[in-house]
C-alpha cells in the first residue's frame, strides 16, 4: 500500500479546488440574484 | 433551474462512478503501482481543461467575428472553468511525480508550457477585471484569449516534440505507447466523466456571466431615471 497517502492527497486536493470554485460560484451567483431582483423591483415597469 | 439541478446530480453520481472505477476496477500498475491511479484524474482533467480553453478560443474568435455578447459570456465562462482546471492539473501532476521521480516540479518542456498557459488565463481574467467599458473589455480579452490559446498544442505536443522529464504520451503516442484494455476503458471513461463536468460547471458559470449582464442593464436604466 505504498503511496496511497499521496494517491488520496492528490484526488482530495483536487476535488477540493473544483468544490470551492463551486461554492464561490453559487455565491456569486446569489449575490447577483438578489442585486437583479432589487433592481427589477426599484425600476418601475409596465405601470 | 430544475433541468440544472439534474445535470448537476448526474455529473455528480459519474464522478463517484470514476472514483470507484480508479481506485477498484483499474489494475495496479507493474512499476509506479498505487501512486500511477491519480492518472486518471490527472490526465483527464487535462484533456478536459484543454477542450474547455478550446472552446473558449472559438468563442473569441466568434466575438471578434459577430460582436455578440454571448460569445464574450462563453469566453470569460470558459476561460475560468478551463483555469480551474488546469489548477488541479499542476497540483495533482507534482503529487505523483514526487514519488516517483524525487522531485515535486522541474522546468521540462510539459510542465513548464502548462505552468505558463496557467500564468496565461489567469492574466485574461485579471485583464478583464481592469477594463472597466463593456465592449472594450469583451474585445480586448478575445484578442487576448486567442492569443493565450497558442499555447494549447504546444503543451499538448510539447511530449511528443521533446523528450524532457515527463513520461511520454500512452494515448495517441505512435508505436510502442498504449496503455492496458481496462486501464485504457477506465481512463476514457474519467476523459467523458471530466468533461460532464466541465460541462455542468460552465452552465452554472454561463448563467452567473447572463445575470450580470442584466444587472448592467438594470442598473444603467435606473441611472437614466
Amino acid at each position: 500500500m505504498k503511496n496511497l497517502g499521496s494517491v488520496f492527497a492528490a484526488y482530495l486536493i483536487g476535488w477540493a479546488v473544483f468544490f470551492i470554485f463551486f461554492v464561490t460560484l453559487a455565491k456569486r451567483t446569489s449575490d447577483i440574484r438578489a442585486e437583479l431582483e432589487r433592481l427589477k423591483n426599484s425600476l418601475p415597469r409596465g405601470k | 433551474m430544475g433541468k440544472r439541478i439534474v445535470f448537476g446530480v448526474a455529473a455528480v453520481l459519474l464522478v463517484v462512478a470514476a472514483a470507484y472505477a480508479n481506485f477498484f476496477i483499474a489494475p495496479t500498475e507493474r512499476t509506479m503501482g498505487l501512486i500511477q491511479r491519480i492518472f486518471y484524474f490527472h490526465a483527464a482533467t487535462a484533456w478536459a481543461g484543454e477542450t474547455t480553453l478550446f472552446v473558449c478560443f472559438v468563442a473569441n474568435l466568434l466575438y471578434i467575428w459577430k460582436r455578440s455578447p454571448k460569445y464574450d459570456w462563453l469566453g470569460v465562462t470558459c476561460a475560468e472553468v478551463g483555469l480551474v482546471c488546469i489548477t488541479v492539473v499542476l497540483i495533482t501532476g507534482p503529487i505523483w511525480a514526487h514519488p516517483v521521480w524525487g522531485i515535486w516540479w522541474t522546468w521540462d518542456a510539459r510542465l513548464t508550457s502548462t505552468f505558463v498557459l496557467w500564468l496565461l488565463y489567469v492574466s485574461y481574467l485579471l485583464l478583464r477585471s481592469l477594463i472597466e467599458e463593456p465592449d472594450r473589455r469583451a474585445l480586448l480579452s478575445a484578442l487576448f484569449g486567442v492569443f493565450a490559446f497558442l499555447d494549447v498544442p504546444l503543451v499538448f505536443f510539447s511530449i511528443r516534440w521533446w523528450r524532457t522529464q515527463h513520461p511520454a504520451p500512452v494515448i495517441m503516442g505512435g508505436s510502442g505507447s498504449g496503455l492496458d484494455p481496462t486501464m485504457s476503458k477506465i481512463f476514457f471513461f474519467n476523459v467523458l466523466v471530466m468533461h460532464v463536468f466541465a460541462a455542468f460547471l460552465i452552465v452554472e458559470r454561463y448563467v452567473l456571466e447572463k445575470m450580470k449582464h442584466d444587472v448592467d442593464l438594470l442598473q444603467r436604466e435606473a441611472e437614466a431615471q
